[in-house]
């Protein structure tokens, strides 16, 4: 653990370099991945921390959309292989559709730290 | 599937009209649906006189899969047998998924092919048309002249009433199709001005009924804007989406589904998904489709008459 009270030169480097390292640590939000394939986005429901990030990919032959249903999220048309990221800053539960085809439903459960 | 009630009217006058057409008109509706449907329309108004326009649905212009590897080039072929009916539809109308993506370029190639009929096009869109920046924008600022709302207008022709629904905006999560209570107060307004002699055309993109809820193929309140319909004498709906052939009969009441130009799609409930089906090479054309629509006032049925593109 970093002593707060070292005011030497050097000690202060390496002090600056570890927080550094534990901030770089800290940057890379949690991130979940939901798969669009036949028709359904897989898993259905996903749950991250508050801060963290949900990445679509499409890998069924058709177009579709990820769009939320209070509107905080929404991507454009997504071809096949197409992805699209959402960061999420508030906790909650976001439920989702496609508004290609409305019938495929999705969630993100948010949790506060 | 369809359920279907002959009102026992003859329909052997209407299936002169298929000679023209040289082949058999295969027609695969399971179910013993007849390749000539004849339509009631009003008793003997003399304000109605001959005329045909065809249907042409879902080309999805851009879509390029295993399903279609072109489905510019399918639409390029349905828009010339178009052109080569011996006697000239008045117009016709694209029920929707004009593109696959919304894109300027799939919109424009769209355009350049169906121009080769030399026919005027009134379009609707289909949930693919939707996908742009603006959520529809684009096709209305495409094709939306004269319209309302996200598309919706009705005009006559030789004592017909046609009507073009846009039931692809706004989804709703989990829902099906939707006309909206703005669109649904126009279509009562608009209804209201006609005498019920008049033979009505409806048409718009998803079904106006449910043929498969799981998948989405219907519209949430197509029985507020159906119940409208009820005074009228000869009401037929012409819808695309499913890219396959359905048909209904409800009371005075007609429903059709019609063929893509661009892939076909599996019957209700026979697949895990409504994906675009693949079906042997060869075979690709005799499941694609235009519609041409006929009215013939002799015996005053609409003859239905859906042609593939190859038999």
């Amino acid at each position: 653990m970093l002593s707060a009270h070292r005011t030497l030169r050097g000690a202060a480097a390496l002090a600056a370099v570890l927080a550094l390292g534990f901030a770089a640590a800290k940057a890379a939000p949690p991130a979940a991945q939901v798969t669009i394939d036949n028709f359904s986005f897989s898993p259905m429901t996903v749950t991250i921390p508050v801060g963290g990030e949900v990445t679509w990919t499409n890998g069924d032959d058709i177009p579709h959309t990820v769009r939320a249903v209070d509107g905080s999220f929404r991507s454009k048309a997504l071809d096949s292989g197409d992805a699209y990221t959402a960061t999420f800053a508030k906790p909650g539960v976001y439920a989702y559709f496609c508004s290609i085809h409305p019938k495929m439903v999705g969630k993100v459960i948010v949790k506060a730290q | 599937m369809s359920d279907h009630d002959h009102t026992g009217q003859n329909r052997r006058g209407l299936l002169k009209c298929m000679a023209w057409a040289g082949t058999g008109l295969a027609w695969t509706v399971a179910g013993g649906v007849p390749a000539a449907f004849g339509l009631e329309a009003a008793a003997a108004s003399r304000a109605i006189r001959p005329f045909s326009f065809v249907q042409v649905s879902d080309s999805h212009v851009g879509f390029a899969k295993p399903a279609n590897p072109d489905a510019a080039a399918t639409f390029k072929e349905a828009v010339a047998k178009i052109a080569a009916l011996p006697e000239k539809p008045a117009f016709i109308i694209h029920t929707g998924d004009v593109s696959q993506l919304s894109k300027d370029t799939e919109f424009d190639t769209a355009d350049q092919i169906i121009k080769e009929a030399g026919l005027p096009v009134f379009h609707i869109p289909g949930e693919h048309d939707m996908l742009d920046e603006g959520n529809g924008k684009a096709f209305l600022d495409r094709y939306g002249k004269g319209s309302k709302g996200a598309g919706w207008f009705s005009f006559d022709h030789g004592g017909v009433h046609f009507v073009a629904l846009v039931n692809v905006a706004n989804l709703k999560a989990g829902g099906l199709g939707s006309l909206g209570p703005d669109q649904l107060a126009w279509l009562k307004a608009d209804l209201a001005a006609r005498s019920s002699s008049t033979p009505l055309v409806i048409f718009a993109h998803i079904p106006l009924w449910t043929l498969y809820e799981p998948w989405g193929w219907g519209t949430d309140d197509a029985a507020q804007a159906l119940s409208f319909t009820r005074r009228f004498g000869s009401v037929t709906v012409l819808n695309g989406h499913i890219h396959q052939i359905q048909q209904k009969v409800e009371g005075h009441v007609s429903f059709h589904t019609a063929r893509s130009t661009a892939f076909p799609q599996p019957a209700p409930g026979t697949a895990p998904t409504p994906g675009p089906m693949t079906v042997p090479a060869g075979q690709l054309r005799s499941v694609l489709g235009v519609r041409e629509v006929k009215l013939v006032t002799r015996i005053g049925p609409l003859a239905v008459i859906d042609e593939p593109l190859a038999s």
